[in-house]
């Protein structure tokens, strides 16, 4: 239980099936999101997350099963659903031949804004998303973030309930990353309610409170990304001494202590550190302070998140990146954004 | 599937215990809100300024409906109107009669092959799936894209006449002269149901230009848009004497300039009405069904 499970769900996703010929991309699936929280639904390429965010935006029709946002039945009530969503695709959605300007006032236009409104919410929404002095240029001509930024833009015109990000950064350098996550966040302030999907560990932990991991169109696992994490085994921790001489020394010290709980540490030669798998914040304060208490010198210490990999070879037993010739629904997943 | 256990939490459980009621059959109720006269209207505005805001960004994509009616005038008319216009008991100025007409049929079928590439690239770009989450009716955009090559077609109508008078055509009936220009854009529309499908179902943009070549290219060059099909050998003939673009070719002809016309305007009709009995519900379907 979260405290979040008193507030009033947003979207309601029930038994929810969609064949691709004989390919299940979705098998049943069931999703609970809150009112004001971020769910993060995490999966390989081909997991169904695709599949999910278009039938949540009725772009789908689903084979069977019920989903509802914001009360509308995505089968029987598309036109009031599409009125309170808000959709960023993984591949950026906007009209690239026109100025981020006009991309926005068109939207703001289809959704029956008065032209001084539009106008006004256009020039409100580049300001915000740091792109006035890009407004009246080409899309095709931004980089792969402003792009990102004027798609999410895009999708906030309408000021919906709910927003759906599709691997918002899918592609996107680190820097860039950080940037849409910091816009991200900035808008999960406002209040909005956000269905994320990615296939980063870090994505999810960085925005989502909660998660719900999928793999072959079925929910293997959901909670609060604190629960979760600590099922997978938590962090990383990845020591680097100046000398690489005192690899092992440092190593041995850190088994000898005997941390609670610690699991052992191996060393990577190649990459001259040593890992040490944290399960909480008191494991990684202990660990912290018995490496430099030693007084070796340390030229790096950073914390790891487990990968999608290892998350998911920790709560199935089976790699993340299965054979492809085990799932066909792989390549569609990929053409239809 | 049941390959790997699925370790879920309570809360997915309870939901599960659920009843989960299948409504993938019900179609869209009446009960959904209505999208209103006007509000068609205005989203069709907003996405013809779309449009026309393409030709600005990028003026090249303007050259075809430009240079199309120049290059193709000139090109008949001088290489081969002396020769075939001998042949039609006249000379250059014979021809010139000739072919005018049959470049103005030929304008329906650019209009057509220019919305199912459009359709094409918007359905590839993700912009198509932008506005197909949006609460607007699916028609607005193509109607937008309609209404914009309708205008492209126009200019290129008229660019046509001016480089026609130019050497020398003689507009003889000038209501008549409308009458063409309208019955090419009723027969390209028509013709538009059968792009719009290429353009939902093939890849790229590429491959709808190029299907539509392999496709046109026979019907244009085997009717009787650039010569009379008198010379032709007979198998060849039946091919003119039933293919669409004759009757189009013939018709506006005879519009401007006092021919006969009822044969080909009706064969136009009846083949206007055809291809859109069969190709519309198909289009609407393939776009409908379109993941």
């Amino acid at each position: 239980m979260t405290p979040n499970d008193t507030k009033p769900s947003a979207v309601t996703v029930r038994g929810l099936v969609k064949h691709y010929g004989e390919t299940r991309a979705l098998d049943g699936v069931d999703l609970e999101v809150r009112e004001g929280t971020v769910m993060g639904v995490l999966g390989p390429n081909g997991a169904g997350k695709t599949t999910l965010v278009r039938i949540l935006s009725t772009l789908l029709t689903p084979d069977a099963g019920h989903a509802t946002v914001a009360g509308y039945d995505v089968v029987r009530q598309p036109r009031q659903l599409r009125r309170v969503i808000g959709l960023t695709g993984q591949y950026a959605s906007v009209d690239e031949k026109l100025p981020g300007w006009e991309n926005l006032y068109l939207i703001g236009r289809l959704l029956d804004l008065p032209r001084k409104e539009a106008r006004a919410r256009a020039d409100e929404l580049l300001e915000r998303f740091s792109l006035t002095e890009a407004a009246r240029r080409p899309a095709r001509t931004y980089s792969g973030g402003m792009r990102r930024r004027l798609d999410l833009a895009a999708s906030m015109i309408g000021r919906p309930a709910v927003l759906y990000l599709d691997e918002p950064t899918t592609g996107l350098d680190p820097r860039t990353r950080n940037e849409v996550w910091d816009e991200v966040k900035a808008m999960v302030g406002d209040g909005v309610t956000v269905l994320l999907t990615t296939q980063y560990m870090e994505e999810a932990e960085q925005l989502a409170s909660e998660l719900t991991v999928v793999d072959r169109g079925k929910v293997i696992a959901n909670g609060a990304v604190e629960e979760l994490k600590a099922k997978v085994g938590g962090r990383t921790l990845r020591v680097r001494p100046a000398d690489p001489l005192q690899l092992r020394p440092l190593a041995g010290m850190l088994d000898e202590l005997g941390i609670t709980g610690l699991a052992a540490t191996t060393v990577d030669t190649k990459a001259g550190s040593l890992l040490v798998p944290v399960l909480s914040d008191e494991q990684l304060t202990a660990a912290v302070g018995a490496v430099t208490a030693r007084g070796i010198t340390i030229s790096s210490i950073t914390t790891e998140l487990p990968s999608l990999d290892e998350v998911f070879l920790s709560l199935t037993g089976h790699r993340a990146s299965a054979p492809q010739d085990a799932r066909p629904a792989d390549s569609r997943e990929e053409v239809a954004v | 599937m049941s390959a790997h256990p699925s370790p879920t939490t309570t809360l997915n459980e309870a939901l599960r215990a659920a009843p989960s009621d299948v409504t993938a059959t019900v179609a869209t109720s009446k009960a959904d809100a209505r999208i209103p006269l006007r509000a068609h209207v205005r989203h069709t505005g907003a996405l013809v300024r779309r449009n026309l805001l393409w030709i600005r960004q990028d003026p090249e994509s303007m050259f075809d409906a430009i240079l199309f009616p120049v290059i193709f005038t000139l090109l008949f008319v001088y290489v081969f109107g002396g020769s075939i216009g001998q042949s039609l008991g006249g000379g250059q100025q014979q021809y010139v009669q000739y072919i005018v007409p049959g470049l103005m049929a030929m304008m329906g079928m650019n209009l057509a092959q220019s919305v199912g590439t459009g359709f094409n690239q918007d359905f590839n770009s993700g912009v198509m799936d932008r506005f197909r989450s949006l609460p607007i009716g699916r028609g607005s955009v193509l109607f937008a894209k309609i209404s914009v090559e309708l205008v492209r077609m126009l200019i290129a109508t008229t660019i046509l006449m001016v480089v026609g008078v130019l050497v020398g055509f003689e507009i003889e009936n000038w209501p008549g002269l409308f009458a063409a220009v309208g019955l090419s854009a009723v027969f390209g529309s028509a013709l538009m149901w059968v792009f719009l499908t290429l353009g939902v179902v093939m890849k790229n943009a590429q491959s709808v230009q190029a299907m539509g070549f392999l496709v046109l290219m026979p019907l244009q060059f085997g009717s009787s848009i650039f010569a009379p099909p008198g010379t032709m050998p007979g198998w060849l003939r039946t091919f003119t004497e039933y293919n669409p673009l004759s009757a189009l070719a013939d018709a506006a002809r005879g519009l401007m300039t006092h021919g006969p016309v009822a044969h080909g305007l009706w064969l136009t009709l009846a083949w206007s009405a055809g291809i859109t009995a069969v190709m519309a519900p198909v289009a609407i379907h393939k776009f409908r069904t379109k993941t």
